[in-house]
């Protein structure tokens, strides 16, 4: 078995009526299991759309996208969906939390499509919210949670179905330096701690020292070559 | 079951809006309610037990021209007639002016047999042969004035006063009839008899003939045969069956049905605009959380479902309290106005009406939204599109 991300030749095309923007041409990527790759490119080089399509919430043009041993090109949007339940956690840049749920009913979200019974989802969710270190906030809304503390929760929602892949999309973007380190620290211990391999799309250098290796995106290609971390 | 919490947090979004929109449908479906059991009334009307079986002749001229005592000797004798009984409106008060007692009728010794759906004791049907001033009153109506068995009722008269100029006239209790709803025991009976030997006017004339029949397929021909007793007599009679009469009785004022199938109607539809437009509110605004649903793994029809459950949820919600309230107006009318209300309980039948009715609104009204939600596509709903 090969990379835990396997991809090639990964184009996405946009058609806007007769107008087509080709947003990633002929991408080839590999990321192994238990990489933290940071992901960096200027505004608009199709930083979302490529890690929309690693995530399984969209469907490429072209090329093949191996996940986990699956060809996730090929799977029907049902099939997809319980794909993303069962292998990836999603963090964005605004937390994206449901703002009438406490943070204990956000983190359970995702078990509710699984077969645990609620005692087990509520403890499971428990455990999720002490690891980001948030136990004591549990029953409070998104609404009476800092940024950062959102942030946390969220990446407590993304792994508490214990998915093998974390993709986080500007997951630093709307935090002061503090939050962020605190959201970056506990990514970093995320990957080398409990194994989770993590892609994350990021503007700033410094989160990206935080990861493994670097990968820049211009224009819908990947540039440079790549940087191993110090 | 285990996404309830979702709906119902969903409806908590916005708690004025939902706030408003629910009562607007508690407010519905108290109308339909009240309008149902005012309808379902009529509706018995035409569904007597035994009705099929019963024919009524009032005078050619109309309900309230009185015919000679001496035709129910004739009406009796026609074959097919099983049995008759002719009866007179006495209209009249009790204490006060206001107590009107709506239904008041001198009646024949042999009413009862004509109505086996009014239940009396046979006891009391003795005492009431036996007793010159006797009267039978209905439970509904005994109930409203506290009237008990062997009690004297003074009455004020409206029409017919006694020999010698007085309207009030004094009643001995003698029995109480049941009947199948608080509407149909609001009978005040005294005996026809006792009118005749005592009124100043009127005696010995009827407004009504009642015929018990043995084949209601033959009813028409036994209605012609009762009606040209009297032909050319100058009291000419028109025969009907007993239900054809309740509804021509009604239609003399206004097609009730139609009217209160036009007033659900105008509600309904504002209801669904309206609620419609809440919902589609709801979804609009939440199009992110909806993506971010989807992003988890939830399936679009998943989401389908959860916006279906929440504006079923929304319309039962509401439409329950509405019928409940509705439930409660009329009993209290009832039973403590007391008033000869043409009104039925809200039974289970009107709760089975409006629950299929409140499944159906939330179905229709949160189709669409539904559907936008199934539709939504994750990417373009996280980025704003
Ligand atoms: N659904 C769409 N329809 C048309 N064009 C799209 C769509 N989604 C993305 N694009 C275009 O694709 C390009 C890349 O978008 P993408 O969101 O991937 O950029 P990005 O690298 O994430 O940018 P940013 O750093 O600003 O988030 C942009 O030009 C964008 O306008
Ligand atoms: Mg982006």
């Amino acid at each position: 078995m090969g990379a835990l991300v396997e991809i090639r030749s990964l184009s996405k095309v946009y058609e806007r009526g007769r107008q087509r923007i080709e947003v990633l041409h002929h991408i080839d990527m590999d990321v192994q299991e238990g990489d933290f790759v940071a992901l960096m490119g200027p505004s608009g080089s199709g930083k979302t759309t490529l890690l929309n399509l690693i995530g399984g919430l969209d469907s490429p043009t072209e090329g093949s996208l191996t996940v986990a041993g699956e060809r996730i090109e090929r799977l029907t949007q049902g099939q997809l969906a319980r794909w993303r339940a069962a292998h990836v956690g999603f963090v964005f840049q605004f937390y994206n939390l449901l703002p009438m749920l406490s943070a204990q009913r956000n983190v359970e979200l995702p078990l509710l499509l699984t077969k645990l019974a609620s005692k087990e989802r509520r403890r499971n969710a428990s455990v999720a919210l002490q690891l980001v270190g948030l136990a004591d906030r549990a029953t409070h809304k998104p609404g009476e949670l800092s940024g950062g503390q959102q942030q946390r929760v969220a990446i407590a929602r993304a792994i508490v179905s214990d998915p093998t892949l974390l993709v986080c999309d500007e997951p630093t973007g709307d935090l002061d330096r503090q939050s962020a380190e605190d959201v970056l620290g506990l990514l970093q211990e995320l990957n080398r701690e409990h194994g989770k391999t993590i892609i994350m799309v990021t503007h700033d250098p410094k989160a990206a020292e935080h990861a493994g290796r670097t990968l820049h995106l211009d224009k819908g290609t990947l540039v440079g070559g790549e940087q191993v971390a110090a | 079951m285990k996404y309830l919490h979702l709906v119902w947090a969903a409806l908590r979004r916005r708690k004025v809006r939902t706030g408003l929109t629910l009562l607007s449908i508690v407010v519905a479906f108290l109308l339909f309610g009240l309008l149902e059991s005012v309808n379902s009334v009529f509706g018995e009307a035409g569904h007597t037990v035994g009705s099929a079986h019963r024919l009524i002749t009032i005078s050619r001229t109309g309900l309230f021209t009185p015919m000679p005592i001496s035709l129910e000797a004739q009406i009796r004798a026609v074959p097919g007639v099983e049995a008759v009984t002719g009866y007179t409106f006495f209209g009249g008060s009790y204490q006060n002016p206001k107590q009107v007692i709506g239904s008041m009728f001198a009646v024949g010794r042999n009413f009862f047999s004509l109505y086996p759906e009014l239940k009396v004791a046979p006891a009391a049907l003795r005492q009431f042969d036996a007793t010159q001033t006797g009267a039978i009153v209905g439970a509904a109506l005994a109930q409203r004035y506290h009237w008990k068995v062997g009690e004297q009722i003074p009455i004020k008269a409206m029409i017919y006063p006694r020999k010698g100029g007085s309207y009030t006239w004094t009643f001995d209790l003698v029995g109480i009839y049941h009947a199948r709803s608080p509407f149909e025991e609001q009978d005040f009976l005294l005996r026809l008899r006792y009118f005749n030997e005592a009124a100043a006017f009127g005696n010995n004339r009827v407004g009504l003939f009642v015929e018990k029949i043995g084949n209601p397929q033959g009813a028409s021909g036994v209605a012609a045969a009762i009606d040209a007793l009297s032909n050319n007599s100058g009291h000419e009679t028109k025969t009907q069956s007993d239900s054809a009469f309740a509804v021509d009785f009604l239609s003399q004022f206004v097609d009730i049905g139609l009217i209160m199938h036009a007033i659900m109607g105008a509600v309904f539809f504002t209801l669904m605009l309206l609620t419609g437009n809440t919902m589609a509110q709801a979804v609009r605004e939440r199009t992110g959380e909806l993506a971010v649903l989807k992003t988890l793994g939830f399936t679009n029809g998943t989401v389908l479902s959860l916006v279906l459950a929440e504006s079923v949820l929304l319309v039962v919600l509401g439409g329950a309290l509405g019928l409940g309230a509705a439930a409660l107006a009329v009993h209290l009318l009832q039973h403590q106005i007391g008033a000869a209300l043409p009104m039925m309980p809200v039974g289970g039948a009107i709760w089975l009406r409006g629950g299929t009715l409140m499944l159906l609104i939330g179905l229709l009204v949160g189709a669409l939204p539904a559907r936008r939600g199934m539709r939504l596509r994750i990417v373009d709903a996280l980025a704003g599109r």
